[in-house]
């Protein structure tokens, strides 16, 4: 007769050896403490800094739109045009780029040349592209403009590419099969099928441009960040929490409105 | 008979007008962008541009590898913030996210408004604002760059997390249920094992995404390579801030290829 145990354990789902879970526990714990150990905290100066928080707390409760409210609407104005303008350039490149990185529709060198170009546009980061603009381009909205058109390659090319690859091909075949051209073959069987995710695609990127476009301004590529430094910068927390507000805001309006509207269209 | 167009058209002449003016209102509103954006362009400095860009090429290059040595601590630094600051939003992303999963909020008409609204916040405000902010009542530092990497990480894992939550087999939490247990064995017998896989990967996830953003959170005050970078940029030190990016390229392709292979062995 077999003994069984008279309690229950969960089996384990990920790692199955003991050892291993072990050891794995063990290490983490390790680098918990080392990690931790090399944490320079100066104690003093966040005690300090209690007063301040206290401050800023109540500045985003009762937030000052009023005292500086031409810089602020000058960072909105500056942030909604960059926002707009940037992501009908950003789509507008990235649509010859995204069907140049599809494997289905490209030729071989063409395919290499737009997915390294997409893999560049991925790998480097919005703020340190805005920091060589503006230091190519001069302070202001264009360096911003010009950042966030870049970003926004690299995210609409890769995924219009895979939703190019992932086309019903039996209606690209049927196309093909009346004699169509390149460009009617793109036009008649490409276009129809990625269009309505396309359209959701770039009104997600006006979503995420938006969100950019109030950090890019930190290194002086214009917009709501660039006046939210400001009051930073002056403890002026009151404005700051109005701005945050208004960030807040405008973020919720663009998510909620463009899921509204990609739901609409698909 | 009928009379048929003699070629064939994909819309309705109706739909097709209304389709041009639509394109017609994005260019127009896209010319007033534009003219608004540039008022204060100095288009002086744009066309210079290229000569710039190549004189910044120019110093940039070779990279000063001699300064490798010291970017081994600010490293090390980037590392932990991503790690602690990750470990801090998992803490408080995960009471947050069963709040706000319709399934299992405890008081859902009041708790789940609350944590819907903690999750919005946490995603809209970028990590580099919230360093900012916690730069100026903490001063700098890496604490700083953990917390802000941890609040910026609530809205993400929360809201993966609370959606896994909410997609949950009802099947095995009724068998549960059923053999009398309590809310709390509930959870941790029928909703914790089916959202384990997600969350891990879900956590790895922002991993990623949090070594990227803690690599440039120095940029105001908060650490790590971020801090050498904007030193080296104050200084017009261009050959150093090759090797830092150079450095912050390396780093986010592991992180990536770590998180790839991990998330693919968990699902």
């Amino acid at each position: 007769m077999t003994t069984y145990p008279t309690t229950w354990r969960r089996p384990p789902q990920i790692f199955t050896h003991r050892g291993w879970r072990i050891a794995l526990q063990l290490g983490a714990l390790a680098y918990l403490v080392f990690a931790i150990g090399t944490l320079e905290v100066n104690w003093t100066r966040i005690t300090e800094g209690g007063e301040r928080g206290m401050r800023f707390i109540m500045g985003f409760l009762s937030p000052d739109f009023s005292s500086r409210w031409r810089d602020i609407s000058q960072g909105l104005i500056e942030s909604l045009t960059m926002t707009l303008t940037s992501t009908v350039v950003g789509v507008a490149i990235s649509i010859p780029i995204g069907i140049g990185a599809a494997r289905n529709v490209a030729p071989r060198w063409i395919y290499a040349i737009c997915r390294s170009i997409i893999a560049i546009s991925r790998a480097l980061q919005e703020i340190i592209v805005a920091i060589f603009f503006v230091a190519m381009f001069g302070f202001g909205p264009f360096a911003g403009f010009l950042t966030l058109s870049f970003a926004t390659i690299g995210f609409i090319s890769k995924l219009l590419a895979e939703d190019i690859e992932d086309i019903d091909e039996a209606q690209a075949e049927a196309i093909r099969a009346t004699g169509a051209s390149w460009g009617q073959l793109i036009n008649y069987a490409i276009q129809p099928q990625v269009m309505p995710r396309l359209i959701g695609l770039s009104l997600y990127r006006l979503d995420i441009n938006f969100r950019e476009s109030a950090v890019i301004g930190i290194v002086g590529a214009g917009g709501i960040g660039a006046t939210l430094n400001t009051a930073i910068d002056r403890y002026e927390y009151d404005s700051a929490g109005a701005i945050l507000l208004m960030i807040i805001a405008l973020v919720m309006v663009a998510e909620y409105s463009s899921s509204y509207l990609r739901k609409f269209l698909q | 008979m009928s009379d048929f167009p003699a070629s064939w058209q994909f819309r309705s002449p109706k739909v097709r007008l209304a389709l041009w003016f639509g394109w017609l209102c994005l260019v127009a509103l896209f010319v007033w962008c534009w003219q608004v954006m540039n008022e204060n362009t100095i288009w002086m400095f744009v066309q210079d541009a290229p000569k710039q860009a190549a004189d910044i090429g120019g110093r940039m290059w070779p990279p000063r590898w001699s300064y490798l040595g010291e970017l081994m601590v600010p490293l090390w630094d980037t590392l932990n913030m991503a790690t602690l600051g990750t470990l801090l939003g998992v803490i408080l992303a995960v009471p947050v996210a069963f709040m706000a999963a319709r399934n299992t909020s405890p008081f859902p008409l009041i708790l789940r408004p609350i944590a819907l609204f903690i999750i919005v916040a946490s995603r809209s405000i970028n990590s580099l604002i919230w360093a900012l902010l916690l730069v100026a009542i903490l001063g700098p530092g890496l604490l700083a760059g953990i917390i802000a990497i941890g609040l910026r990480s609530i809205g993400f894992i929360g809201k993966l997390l609370y959606e896994g939550i909410e997609e949950t087999d009802i099947r095995q939490v009724e068998a549960i249920t059923a053999t009398g247990a309590s809310q709390a064995q509930v959870l941790n017998y029928a909703i914790v094992p089916q959202i384990l896989p997600a969350f891990w990967g879900i956590t790895v996830f922002r991993w990623d995404i949090n070594i990227r953003e803690s690599a440039i959170l120095g940029l105001v005050g908060a650490g790590g390579l971020g801090l050498k970078l904007q030193n080296s940029l104050n200084t017009l030190a261009w050959p150093q801030v090759t090797l830092i990016l150079l450095v912050i390229l390396a780093t986010v392709v592991l992180s990536e290829w770590v998180s790839a292979k991990v998330r693919s062995a968990i699902i």
